[in-house]
């Protein structure tokens, strides 16, 4: 079941000698449950496919349709209770309120969304817990370190019934473990039937993906193909 | 990989029988290195006849066979731990050469080369990556070596990335004048010289 599709999405800023056309036809489709990276250099129209996709902004010409529901068909307010709803993102600097602790930071978008306190509290100790991260949830930003933090974000992108998950490189400032707890969060939460799209230029975050797509000059260039973790473990020809 | 000094670490723990050996050194590396057990006896042999281990001469040759590291083994043992590999001398790097070339051929896109590799280097790190996932973070020996094969594949993508963007500057700028090429020749001597220095 495709969570996300792009269908030749094109995405133009301004006009005339100063067109730049970030976007020039993708097309995406991520299952819900899988997680797919998106590499590619800087300019290459990663982080517009991102926003496209979470609907911060409309692409020129092109369809996006998150859960089977198309995009452009929406009202302004459906777009919203969509974003509120469905979709989490993730950022490299976490985003979280200083003054509220991390259940209180991942209840609030529910709480947003007009969620009762308790009701909303409660769903974000199910995630907390659910993701290991259950022994911190009193515990305000400053008090947690920055993998924690970030992993705080993820829970908070993913609570309630939140289905797509969107990062924009969730581990680029952590070092090589804290990384690693990271992914290995987006997995939990993908193992939980979401679908993640994490864009980065890092190869070694990239490859906690089911599928890495690269793109450039805003096309889809390449993918890979599906892994094969047994091929190593024997030895070569 | 100097399985050499790996079985003497081992038996700088105690004695050990062969068939232990092994399974211990692939228990420590991971098992990201199988060893046959032919190895493990061969080099259990040159390391009796050198007089760095010494074994229970009274059982026949087998996996029940003793070994015990000896004091000259222990000395070898704590030199080579301190003993810089080499990483002085830059490998002769197939890769580099391949891009190279690839970016002086007529009619060869350059950056469709370094995809195709680009590309098979990540889904290489997939599978380390998977591996690593798979144990859940609990065995730290195959942490460290897969975390190792991932700092060097993504060593080889940064380059890759690297040569991917100074090779289309370089075309928006325009052809250089011909002095400004990077003369091949010295290349081929380095590697030449290297060759002959191995075999030599």
């Amino acid at each position: 079941m495709s969570m996300l599709q792009l269908h030749d999405v094109v995405k133009v800023y301004g006009e005339g000698p100063t067109e730049v056309r970030a976007l020039r036809g993708v097309n995406l489709s991520v299952d819900a449950g899988a997680m797919v990276a998106v590499m590619g250099p800087s300019g290459s129209g990663k982080s517009t496919l991102l926003t496209i996709a979470g609907s911060l902004e409309e692409p020129t010409s092109g369809e996006v349709l998150i859960d089977g529901a198309p995009l452009r068909q929406m009202s302004r307010s459906e777009k919203s209770r969509l974003r509120r709803r469905t979709v989490g993102y993730v950022f490299q600097d976490f985003n979280l309120l200083a003054g509220l602790t991390a259940a209180e930071n991942v209840a609030l978008p529910l709480e947003l969304d007009g969620v009762a306190a308790r009701k909303a509290r409660a769903a974000g100790m199910r995630v907390l817990k659910d993701l290991g991260l259950g022994d911190r949830a009193s515990r305000f930003p400053d008090q947690l370190s920055g993998g924690e933090r970030q992993r705080v974000a993820i829970a908070r992108a993913v609570v309630g019934d939140r289905r797509l998950l969107l990062a924009d490189e969730p581990s680029g400032a952590l070092d090589s473990a804290n990384g690693d707890a990271v992914m290995r969060m987006v997995h939990a939460a993908c193992a939980r039937g979401v679908a993640a799209v994490v864009v980065t230029h890092d190869a070694q975050l990239a490859s906690w993906a089911d599928r890495v797509v690269f793109l450039r000059d805003g096309r889809v260039s390449d993918q890979t193909a599906p892994a094969d973790p047994e091929s190593l473990l024997t030895p070569g020809p | 990989m100097s399985v050499r000094h790996a079985l003497l670490a081992l038996l700088s723990e105690g004695p050990k029988y062969g068939l232990q050996l092994r399974e211990e050194f692939e228990a420590r590396t991971g098992e990201v290195w199988p060893l046959n057990v032919g190895q493990v006896y061969t080099t259990l042999q040159r390391l009796e006849r050198d007089g760095l281990v010494e074994s229970d001469g009274s059982a026949d040759e087998g996996p029940q066979k003793g070994f015990r590291i000896t004091a000259a083994g222990e000395e070898e043992l704590a030199g080579w731990l301190r003993t810089p590999p080499d990483l002085s001398s830059p490998p002769r790097d197939e890769l580099v050469i391949k891009v190279l070339v690839a970016a002086r051929l007529p009619g060869v896109d350059v950056h469709e080369v370094i995809q195709t590799h680009r590309r098979y280097l990540v889904q290489l790190m997939q599978q380390w990556t998977r591996i690593k996932e798979e144990d859940d973070g609990h065995d730290v020996a195959l942490g460290l070596a897969v975390d190792a094969e991932l700092f060097r594949l993504d060593s080889v993508t940064r380059w890759l990335d690297a040569a991917d963007g100074r090779l289309l500057r370089a075309a928006a700028e325009g052809p250089p004048p011909p002095a400004a090429t990077p003369p091949l020749p010295p290349l081929r001597r380095r590697t030449g010289m290297r060759h002959s220095a191995r075999h030599g």
